[in-house]
């Protein structure tokens, strides 16, 4: 008996998918068409955006090529600039902020991971996350009216008459400066550490803790000598990912560091930001080659971010992978 | 088994337990502090004035931010109109048009976007927005904070649309719905939501945004009137305010970062408790 | 030997452990003995009237259908389970006639070791896995030979003694699986517990482990949950059919298998259900 031949629709007997034209005529391929644009866009926007910042940078460049990065001259008058004491500023005042967040961070996530009930564990990560949402000017506020003023009255009192001998202590300090953007940068940055390091924790498989725990182990030393380390790559991506994300936070950085170009070894010395000075300076700029210089500045500050972006990236997915094949 | 050496471990497994303890009360309580101080210091300068005046001459106490609230405003509308629909639509083409290399190539832009420090946006809207038009805009500053809108939007739409339940999808087409008619009809209204809140967590983002401002909106002491002239918004004013030598306008300042913080916070609340309930949560 | 069938509690003089056709050697000491333990997990009881004990220098076997409550005893046994807080535990275990309920946790767990049912060796070398318990318990002694001390009763030395350094990671499945019982057998445990640990397993890495666990009962005391009921013929001197959360039936080896007393019992090894 000869099976029937008809073909419903248009469908292709052979393939059984639509041809070109139906699709074609039902919308689908101008969908396919307009979505593919927007999302093509996207793509141009950010190649475009890293060409606008080559391309706009590129007198300084010429001129002072890498140079740029080792001198520490900021003259406008003359037209010399050099990036050297914004580069310093900026990676005083995240080390200052690593120093703090890291281990208060990481010590958060431990409790928060290993400690804590699941339904405390997420409420506090609420909280956490509500952290990450107060935007950098308000941080610059806090900045400004506490702990300034904490800072020239207490904190570097005390540092000065203690440790004073220290060329990181020395006074006098007027409450700006790196130590005090370094305080500001690590409230910042706390909330990415704890988030990340939490959730790399979380994902450490149970059956490593048990391990330690039925060798006789405390619960302490199951967690630092064995859940930890596991969850080690992940952790230095938390870290990586808070460090870029405190480079780019431009405003309470600014409003506490002094905005003084001047490299200085004590941490209550002012000083200057990559971001903080294209802030200030960025309207002010007179001649192309002063603004370009701010372009350039800005060049630096994205390849910072992007390299430790792309780092971040990397470990978090390594301890994700490692957890699920763990055995072989 | 060494009794005195079992004590000592004892200890500091809970010496070190509760220390962790005690960095989770310090990192959350940070939360309670900043709102504690911009409550304390900012919510007697709540008045009518704050929301309705204009600011006052400098060096003149009193007047309100009224410019700088609907300057926030205008910016986040237009920024939305011009984010919101590349992320989306691009989102739109991630999770249903495309696959492997291409996709991946949209996908890592936009993280790359998504990394770049905001002050950096800024430079790049001002050689787009700015130079061509040789001034300040509205325009500028919305295409600065629309530009930090497009990868949020996009990777959620993206997440959301996926997470629709296969056999929803299959019951459309089965139907015969060609494949753009099931995306209109059936799985973005089942995605929408989660759409919806991630939206407003990237607006919730950016309206407190101060840097890419700076060199694009600019800021502006008086109403602004259309789209191509300078505007004040609530993050500048803050800014402009807290670093000046008046008393008065650091009273200002705490008004207007309680207010500021308060709409992120809330906004941010009510996002995140309307996507943990029901809707599939993909990780951001 | 008569069988213990459950609600009759235990008496500990009665319960020798004599197995069948040696009734006239002197009885054989209970390592551990476990009376009268319900366990619940919240409001939902697990266990009922658990009674029985593991015979000293002796391998005894749990078998029974899936969730009828074997790996949930065995965990009791190094209290294991306190790890979940739902759980809760009424009765006495007592190891050495102590109860180990009462003791420090920490010292019970470097007393009764514990192998898992996947292979789970810590992302370090070969050599810092099996330190991992005698450096933290504060064993005296050098720690290289006590590595490898662990290593041969485990028959996993000659396979990596010039390797020591390397990664746990890169052994095998089945030499990842004897290094977790050199890691236990390192702190010398009075009582090593393994909860199917050949489940994860190729045959040949289980046959390995079978030989290996007939001789380590010389070494120490050995409780077994499997579910694979001629491992439990093959390995085990003692056999304790579980069904529900309770014992049902509790002998030597031969005995159970060949002329078991309860008929389902019966019926489960004979494979009608399970």
């Amino acid at each position: 008996m000869a099976t029937p031949t008809t073909t419903f629709g248009s469908a292709s007997p052979v393939t059984g998918s639509r041809s070109f034209l139906a699709r074609l005529r039902e919308g689908d391929e101008i969908a396919r068409l307009v979505t593919f644009l927007f999302a093509a866009t996207v793509v141009l926007i950010t190649i475009l955006l890293v060409y606008e910042l080559w391309v706009n940078s590129v007198l300084p460049r010429h001129k002072f090529g890498f140079h740029f990065f080792v001198t520490s001259v900021w003259d406008p008058i003359m037209d010399e600039y050099g990036a050297l004491p914004f580069i310093y500023g900026t990676l005083v005042t995240s080390a200052v902020a690593l120093i703090i967040a890291v281990p208060l961070g990481i010590g958060a996530a431990i409790f928060l991971a290993e400690l804590a009930p699941p339904r405390t564990s997420d409420t506090l990560q609420f909280f956490i996350d509500l952290l990450a949402a107060v935007p950098s000017v308000i941080y610059g506020l806090l900045g400004v009216f506490i702990i300034v003023p904490l800072m020239r009255t207490v904190i570097a009192p005390t540092l000065i008459k203690t440790l004073g001998f220290l060329p990181i202590f020395k006074g006098p300090s007027y409450g700006v400066g790196f130590f005090t953007a370094g305080i500001v940068m690590a409230i910042m940055v706390i909330p990415y550490i704890i988030s990340v390091s939490r959730e790399v924790l979380l994902s450490v498989p149970r059956d490593q803790r048990e391990a330690a725990l039925a060798l006789g182990s405390t619960r302490w030393e199951s967690t630092w000598q064995v859940v930890v380390p596991f969850a080690k790559t992940g952790i230095m991506g938390s870290i990586f990912l808070a460090m870029a994300r405190a480079l780019g936070e431009t405003m309470a950085v600014t409003m506490v560091i002094g905005n003084s170009p001047k490299i200085a070894a004590s941490l209550f010395a002012p000083g200057y930001s990559i971001a903080a000075v294209i802030a200030n300076e960025f309207t002010e700029a007179t001649g192309d080659m002063y603004l370009q210089s701010l372009v350039y500045l800005g060049l630096v500050l994205f390849l910072l971010t992007f390299l430790l972006n792309g780092m971040a990236r990397l470990l978090i997915l390594a301890t994700t992978q490692k957890g699920s094949k763990v055995a072989a | 088994m060494n009794n005195a050496r079992l004590k000592w471990r004892k200890f500091v497994s809970n010496f070190m337990l509760t220390m962790t303890g005690l960095c989770a009360l310090v990192s959350v309580s940070a939360l309670f502090f900043i709102l504690g101080y911009l409550l304390f210091n900012g919510g007697t300068s709540i008045n009518w004035a704050f929301f309705t005046q204009l600011p006052k001459p400098v060096g003149e106490t009193g007047g309100g931010m009224a410019n700088a609230i609907v300057g926030s405003g205008k910016l986040l509308l237009a920024a939305s109109a011009f984010g919101v629909p590349i992320g989306f639509l691009g989102g739109v083409y991630l999770a249903e048009f495309s696959g492997g290399f291409v996709a991946s190539i949209v996908r890592y832009s936009a993280d790359l976007l998504n990394g770049v420090p905001s002050i950096v946006i800024g430079i790049f809207a001002y050689s787009m927005v700015v130079l061509p038009f040789k001034h300040f805009s509205t325009l500028a500053g919305a295409f600065a904070l629309g530009l930090m809108m497009i990868p949020i939007t996009l990777r959620s739409t993206e997440e959301f649309l996926k997470a629709v339940p296969k056999n929803l999808r299959e019951g459309a087409m089965a139907l015969g719905a060609s494949k753009s008619k099931t995306i209109s009809s059936v799985i973005v209204p089942a995605a929408y939501r989660g759409i919806l809140t991630a939206i407003l967590l990237a607006l919730a983002r950016v309206a407190g945004e101060t840097a890419p401002l700076l060199f694009t909106a600019f800021g502006n002491r008086f109403w602004t009137n259309g789209w191509t002239t300078p505007t004040a918004s609530l993050p500048v004013m803050i800014y402009t305010y807290a670093v000046s030598p008046y008393e008065d306008w650091h009273r200002q300042a705490w008004a207007a970062g309680l207010v500021l913080l308060g709409l992120i916070l809330i906004i941010n609340i009510l996002a995140r408790t309307i996507l943990s309930r029901g809707i599939a949560v993909p990780r951001s | 030997m008569p069988s213990i069938k459950p609600g009759i509690s235990l008496n500990i003089a009665s319960t020798t452990g004599v197995p069948a056709g040696r009734e006239s050697s002197a009885p054989l000491p209970m390592r551990m003995t476990i009376s009268k333990v319900n366990f619940f997990y919240g409001p939902k009881q697990i266990l009922f009237d658990i009674n029985m004990g593991i015979a000293d220098k002796r391998v005894t076997a749990l078998i029974g259908p899936s969730g009828c409550g074997k790996s949930t005893l065995l965990r009791t046994l190094n209290r294991m389970h306190e790890t979940v807080n739902s759980s809760r535990l009424e009765g006495e275990i007592l190891l050495d006639a102590q109860n180990i309920l009462a003791q420090d946790v920490t010292s019970v767990r470097s007393r009764v070791g514990m192998v898992f049912q996947r292979p789970n060796p810590f992302p370090k070398s070969i050599f810092d896995n099996i330190a991992y318990g005698p450096r933290i318990n504060g064993m005296k002694g050098s720690i290289s030979e006590t590595v490898e001390k662990s290593l041969r009763h485990a028959a996993l030395w000659d396979e990596v003694k010039d390797q020591l350094h390397k990664s746990a990671y890169e052994l095998s499945g089945g030499q990842q699986q004897r290094l977790c019982i050199a890691r236990a057998l390192a702190v010398e445990p009075e009582v090593l517990l393994l909860d199917e640990p050949c489940s994860a397993l190729d045959p040949i890495s289980t046959a390995k482990i079978e030989e290996l666990l007939v001789e380590l009962k010389n070494l120490t005391t050995i409780a077994i949950v499997t579910h694979n009921m001629q491992q439990a013929a093959r390995v085990s001197d003692f056999t304790a059919f579980l069904l529900t959360g309770q014992i049902i039936e509790f002998s030597p080896t031969p005995h159970l298998f060949t002329t078991p007393g309860d008929p389902r019992t019966e019926a489960y090894i004979t494979g009608r259900f399970g």
